[in-house]
């Protein structure tokens, strides 16, 4: 913290993106006064002091990442200064003007734009009416809609994307949606963007696109907030990080004087779970000549799967790798019945089974923790502890489960998954995203499942949580639980699973057997294999 | 300030204030023959209707639905029981009135299973599949009576409604009888957790193992027999089967009734308790309308009003607001003890 300097005051400073004439060009200026002056933010909730004296400023012309676990505050942070949550103590200046944020759209007009991970566009609009959504060029009252669709049609290219302005914005990928959302704060001539985890949902090709708009927007003076959960990707566009741990600022470090494993241990507070005992718990023979837990043959759907064998074994784990898109989820799905297959046969046990309902495998004691936490998981109105006995409750039919059973049920599993904070009343959609993922992985072991399937289980996860997860997961199926395991790193699947089935293109492509793999070879294969051949 | 029932409690407690102010023997109670009298148990009484059908819409309400076709339920019900009685020898046969009242719930609870199939096995969406009954529900009646309205004169049948049983009329508790029965059944049981579950995140719901469609179609068959009870009382009433005037935008009631008592429309938490206090508070503005001589011209403008009110009093902005201003004087009382303490002395 010490590079920080005193703060100066410019009032009136006031950058635009378009000028020509300031470009800073090199990463990580230290020469410029700060364009956001966050002092002794403090806001606490019932019983919770989210953010305590926390200092964060923000320079233009550089990138700068918020780094922490879970509930560190990070999330909390992003609110004060967009404005979503008003601070108890302490000041916000931006521009040298001191700013008291009533609403996001106070923080809109003092020039702080925001992307959150969940994009807030209007899909059923065009791109153009979006990118100018409020701020519609008129002529005589009426809306000048070919200036709107000139006018964001230069706002696009000079992020370098050109599309039909006329298309419907959900026509497009997430990235481009993403990249539209950006042009959009250029628009509100944005001096400060705040990027909320934007990668989370893209391919390497897509996050490769956002990161040169990111860079040529920093180029231009704009001051950028980053936040991920990928080390990598902070390490590749970051200039600064910004370290916060339990509410509170542990310190601001340039990115060359921070190697990762200083950087991991400052946000979670001690070193990480040791990530080799992991994969030597994994490294373990697995019976395979005993009679599979789950055994699936030819099942497919048209136009979403081709038909897939898969088989797990008693307390096995088998990951599926494949890139976004390539029916990783789709498989999954139709094994639990969530979706219905058209094609194949399903045997639990040995026991030829129809897989046609959720209720249908978790009865055969097949569990299944989906992706998108937000919308196929949490019930975000109800409480932690209502959430965690959902799935039980669901199994019971009517009869409630006894209270005592119930808190002890609810007090073993929150436990022993580490749920933060410990509080069975807490509303679930207050939780932190690890906390929210740690509810459902309690959900369902609570069911006793033979069979857990976890869908990207570390999405959007810190790395002291991350590691917990995983290492959580070898020690049950160390236990005798089996696992199905999907995840896009990579590493991750391979530190895990005995076997890992490779999909691409909506089909499995093959299997590996992980002991004998390493990172490259698995890349290789899900890019290459049977490419020669299957055209 | 913190309980949720706090405002639909106080813009009840208020209402009944302002008429006993206003004219002192609302609140009188006089007992005469071995029964209560007086405008409060009138309320009680006459809040039978609205509050069965309230009911069901709040079941259905937490499921993320709506029902529109509880006024139609309620004549087709009333049609039902009164053809049965009106057709049978003896309408003053205690066994004729039992049959006509169970046919008149079967049939509500048929169509409330119909309405149940439409939401959750076609997958219509429910205000379009209970617009359907709403709009054809009153023909089905009509059809029943033969394009009359059948009146009757039956002494059990008009119990239902006017007799009194120890002191308070029955239909008061019939009411208590059925909101009793609608909280045990889904406090006790978990029914009422998995219906909020499915209304807050059902897709969520499903993935964990929750037959939604079970539970949704039971929130549609309870609405059906809870209309189908409110009708059978509104038929006692006038002791006429009416399609028309039977229920008449009772539908629209009992969504105010639900959300003043702060149910959400958007589904999930649900408040018996509170619909129970939105009844009462909308029943209690009825009675002073008329008890206040509010003309009929009138009454519509002064309904509105005071639910401007309530809805007003319960926004969350609203609270909000009033919290910022609270603070921001407790602050600058602190801010400026020494001005204040000049003054004073």
């Amino acid at each position: 913290m010490s590079d920080r300097g005193p703060v100066r005051r410019r009032p009136g400073r006031v950058l635009h993106h378009k000028s020509k004439a300031k470009r800073v060009t090199s990463s990580g200026n230290t020469d410029h006064p700060p364009i956001v002056e966050l002092r002794g933010i403090t806001i606490s909730f019932p019983g919770v002091l989210a953010l305590d004296n926390v200092d964060f400023s923000l320079r233009p012309g550089e990138v700068h990442a918020l780094m922490g676990e879970n509930g560190a505050g990070k999330s909390t942070l992003i609110k004060a200064l967009t404005g979503v949550y008003s601070i108890d103590s302490g000041s916000i200046d931006v521009a040298g003007n001191r700013q008291a944020f009533h609403g996001t759209s106070d923080a809109e007009a003092a020039g702080i734009s925001t992307m959150y991970q969940e994009i807030n566009l209007c899909t059923n609009l065009s791109v153009g009416e979006n990118v100018m959504l409020g701020h519609e060029p008129r002529k005589g009252g009426r809306i000048d809609w070919k200036a709107v669709h000139r006018m964001a049609a230069e706002h696009l290219e000079g992020l370098g994307i050109s599309i039909d302005t006329r298309s419907l914005l959900s026509n497009h990928s997430i990235a481009i949606q993403q990249l539209v959302a950006i042009s959009r704060a250029m628009v509100l001539d944005a001096k400060v963007l705040v990027l909320d985890e934007p990668t989370s949902s893209l391919d390497r090709g897509e996050v490769e696109q956002l990161f040169a708009v990111i860079r040529d927007l920093r180029d231009r003076g704009a001051a950028i907030l980053f936040v991920s959960h990928f080390l990598d990707q902070v390490y590749e566009i970051a200039d600064r990080i910004t370290v916060l741990r339990n509410g509170k600022l542990v310190g601001e470090y340039l990115v060359r004087d921070l190697p990762r494993e200083a950087l991991v241990t400052k946000m979670i507070g001690h070193a990480l779970v040791d990530l080799a005992a992991i994969s030597s718990t994994a490294a373990r023979d697995i019976d395979r000549t005993d009679v599979p837990i789950l055994r699936a043959s030819d099942v497919g759907r048209r136009g979403v799967l081709e038909p897939a064998d898969v088989e797990v074994f008693d307390g096995e784990i088998v990951g599926i790798a494949g890139l976004l898109g390539s029916g990783r989820t789709e498989l999954v799905r139709l094994l639990y019945g969530a979706d219905r297959a058209d094609s194949g046969q399903i045997e639990v046990a040995g026991a030829p089974t129809k897989m046609t309902s959720p209720r249908h495998a978790i009865d055969h004691g097949v569990a299944f923790s989906s992706e998108d936490r937000r919308e196929e998981g949490i019930v975000s109105d109800l409480t932690v502890a209502e959430n965690i006995l959902l799935g039980i409750q669901a199994r019971e039919g009517f009869r409630k489960i006894r209270r005592a059973k119930q808190e002890s049920v609810v007090f073993e599993y929150m436990t022993a998954l580490d749920v933060r904070p410990a509080d069975p009343n807490m509303i679930a959609g207050n939780l932190s995203g690890g906390n929210q993922q740690k509810v459902l992985i309690a959900r369902w072991l609570a069911t006793a499942p033979e069979l857990l399937i976890l869908d990207e289980p570390t999405r959007g996860i810190d790395v002291g949580t991350k590691a917990d997860l995983q290492r959580k997961v070898a020690e049950l199926s160390e236990q005798g639980l089996s696992v199905i395991f999907i995840s896009s790193e990579l590493e991750e699947v391979l530190r895990l699973a005995q076997r890992v089935v490779v999909m691409r293109d909506r089909k499995c492509i093959g299997e590996l057997d992980s002991l004998n793999v390493e990172l490259d070879g698995l890349i290789d294969f899900i890019a290459n294999e049977g490419k020669g051949s299957a055209a | 300030m913190k309980h949720r029932l706090f405002w639909p409690v106080a813009a009840l407690v208020l209402l009944i204030l302002i008429n006993t102010v206003a004219r002192s023997q609302f609140a009188s109670i006089t007992v005469r023959d071995g029964r209560f009298y007086g405008a409060l148990i009138d309320i009680l009484r006459n809040s039978a209707p609205l509050m069965l059908v309230s009911l069901g819409m709040t079941v259905v309400i937490a499921t993320r639905g709506i029902d529109l076709s509880v006024g139609a339920v309620m004549a087709v019900s009333g049609a039902v029981a009164l053809t049965i009685i009106d057709s049978s020898a003896d309408a003053n046969s205690l066994g004729t009135v039992m049959v006509a009242v169970v046919v008149a719930i079967l049939a509500s609870l048929l169509l409330g299973v119909w309405n149940g199939f439409l939401v959750s096995a076609i997958g219509i969406q429910p205000i379009v599949a209970t617009l359907v009954l709403m709009l054809a529900g009153r023909g089905v009646a009509l059809l029943i009576t033969g394009g009359f309205i059948t009146t009757v004169n039956s002494t059990p049948f008009s119990f239902i409604s006017t007799g009194y049983l120890v002191l308070l009329p029955f239909a008061f508790f019939i009411w208590v009888a059925a909101v009793a029965a609608v909280g045990l059944i889904e406090r006790r049981t978990a029914l009422g957790v998995l219906t909020e579950a499915v209304g807050i995140n059902p897709e969520a719901s499903r993935l964990a193992g929750v037959r939604s469609r079970g539970i949704i179609w039971s929130a549609y068959a309870a609405s059906g027999v809870l209309s189908g009870i409110a009708g059978i009382i509104y038929a006692s009433n006038i002791r006429a089967a009416d399609a028309n005037a039977a229920g008449q935008f009772i539908e629209l009631y009992a969504i105010l009734a639900v959300v003043l008592g702060g149910t959400s429309l958007m589904g999930g938490k649900f408040s018996i308790a509170g619909t129970v206090v939105g009844v009462l508070i909308i029943q209690t503005l009825e009675s002073s309308i008329l008890f206040l001589g509010v003309s009929s011209a009138q009454s519509p403008v002064f309904f509105a009003a005071v639910v401007i009110v309530v809805v007003v009093l319960q926004s969350p902005p609203l609270h909000r607001f009033v919290r910022r201003l609270a603070s921001s004087v407790r602050s600058r009382r602190l801010t400026e003890p020494t001005s204040d303490l000049e003054a004073a002395g």
